[in-house]
């Protein structure tokens, strides 16, 4: 089945079969590897991606669901050698130790902003209890995204 | 993990749904968010041979005023019913049951419908839908009909629905004034309700929806009867468990749920005065 999406603002059109998985059409058939796989059981949030604009798990989404939708993932968050602020505070505040949860993590953490500008440290916790990191203990991710909000961490 | 093959067809119509339904009968499985159907079928649990993507139906998304009651379309996502000022001001126990369901992510593909008719009894919506006595609609060949939450969940994972029929909508009395409380107990952060308590007292009437505490969400009408009559929290909270046959899993055995359905319906008691 042809399936086309927007994806960082390119067209993208491949031909898959209805149970292709979204992170498998971006991963193996677009070719953007930046979003990871970790659980493959829609725990872990490494494939979080945004669909639309909201954060998503795109393991648990098939890429027919996503046909002619539009996809932003960690590739487009950075203008060139620019990185998004949210990538620079994780950047800042050490939010990150093997990087493998980074990816979603970040999307998750735009997504979460979009819909609360300034969160508590509650609340930043609890917007991203659909991602687990296995290094970081999570302490400089929550203070890396109050850290973006603007808040003084 | 890759699904079984299966045909797709994407619905642009609620009769596009039920021609395609009545085509493939029980082959045939409906695909809303996907958050509880994708996973069973990664894990090849279910393998259905065709899916009918109801998801872009946006006909079936909506959060309306309407009389006495909030009725909301069954493709309505989590989120939106999350947030919705009409929800919570109206309805304050759903908004919050729901904002209890998975993470953010989850929030964002999950529907209402789908929730429902998952008929999952560690879910979290049931507790409150029950508590509230809403009332479902469905529709399938020969029209529609209005289904009670009490009359809907059957079984494990087993709801009043024909094979032929679609939940187009939730509908949810209207108690601006109800008190309510809603309490989930689990270990991790993302995880299911061990045992989920869903208390509303609305004009002197209290409803009490309990989950994960039988194959089926259900009513504890014990302690709604106690607390009608007038008995304090913790009297009516004694009989949390009564006619409940609790599961029994790696978190949790029969005794333990039993604890905890008196110590959450204490506590949401409590929350709400009694
Ligand atoms: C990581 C994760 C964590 C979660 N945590 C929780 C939690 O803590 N609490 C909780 O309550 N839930 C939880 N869920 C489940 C979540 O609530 C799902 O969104 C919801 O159960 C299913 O909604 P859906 O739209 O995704 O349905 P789908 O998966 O698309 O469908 C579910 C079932 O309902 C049927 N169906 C869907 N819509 C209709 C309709 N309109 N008419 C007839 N049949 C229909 C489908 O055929 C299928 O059998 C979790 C899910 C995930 C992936
Ligand atoms: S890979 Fe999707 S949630 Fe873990
Ligand atoms: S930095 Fe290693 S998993 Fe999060």
């Amino acid at each position: 089945m042809e399936v086309a999406v927007t994806i960082n603002g390119e067209s993208y059109s491949r031909e898959v079969e209805p149970r292709t998985l979204l992170v498998h059409y971006i991963r193996d058939f677009v070719g953007l590897t930046g979003t990871n796989v970790g659980c493959d059981t829609s725990s872990c949030g490494a494939c979080t991606i945004h669909l639309n604009g909201e954060s998503v798990k795109s393991c648990t989404i098939l890429a027919v669901q996503a046909d002619g939708q539009s996809l932003t993932t960690i590739e487009g968050l950075a203008d060139g050698e620019v990185l998004h602020p949210m990538q620079e505070s994780f950047r800042q505040c050490h939010a990150l130790q093997c990087g493998y949860c980074t990816p979603g993590m970040v999307m998750a953490a735009i997504s979460l902003l979009d819909e609360n500008i300034a969160p508590t440290e509650q609340e930043v916790r609890l917007g991203l209890k659909g991602n687990l990191c296995r290094c970081t203990g999570y302490h400089n991710i929550v203070k890396a995204v109050l850290h973006c909000a603007g808040a003084s961490v | 993990m890759i699904p079984t093959a299966f045909d797709y067809i994407r619905a642009r119509s609620i009769e596009e749904a039920l021609a395609a339904l009545a085509t493939h009968g029980d082959e045939a499985k409906l695909l809303a968010g996907g958050h509880s159907l994708l996973p069973l079928m990664k894990l090849r649990l279910a393998t259905p041979a065709v899916l009918v993507d109801i998801g872009r139906l946006d006909d079936l998304r909506y959060i309306n005023d309407v009389g006495d009651y909030v009725a909301i379309g069954a493709l309505t996502r989590h989120r939106s019913v999350e947030t919705s000022d009409l929800v919570r001001s109206q309805a304050g126990l759903l908004a919050e049951a729901t904002s209890y369901v998975g993470d953010p992510q989850v929030r964002h593909m999950g529907t209402i419908g789908g929730s429902v008719v998952h008929g999952d009894p560690a879910s979290d919506l049931p507790s409150a839908l029950l508590a509230m006595r809403a009332t479902l609609v469905v529709q399938g060949p020969s029209g529609q009909r209005e289904i009670a939450v009490d009359d809907f969940f059957t079984g494990f994972l087993d709801v009043s629905l024909g094979v032929d029929e679609l939940l187009i909508e939730i509908r949810v009395p209207k108690m601006p004034d109800a008190r309510w409380s809603f309490q989930k107990f689990n270990r991790r952060a993302q995880d299911w309700a061990i045992v989920g308590v869903s208390v509303v007292v609305n004009n002197g009437s209290s409803g009490i929806g309990l989950v994960n505490m039988d194959s089926v969400p259900l009513r504890a009408v014990a302690v709604e009867a106690a607390v009608n009559g007038g008995a304090s929290a913790s009297e009516a909270a004694q009989v949390a468990a009564e006619g409940a046959n609790p599961p029994s899993d790696l978190n949790a055995g029969p005794e333990y749920r039993e604890h905890l359905a008196r110590v959450l319906t204490r506590r949401a008691l409590a929350v709400v005065g009694c």
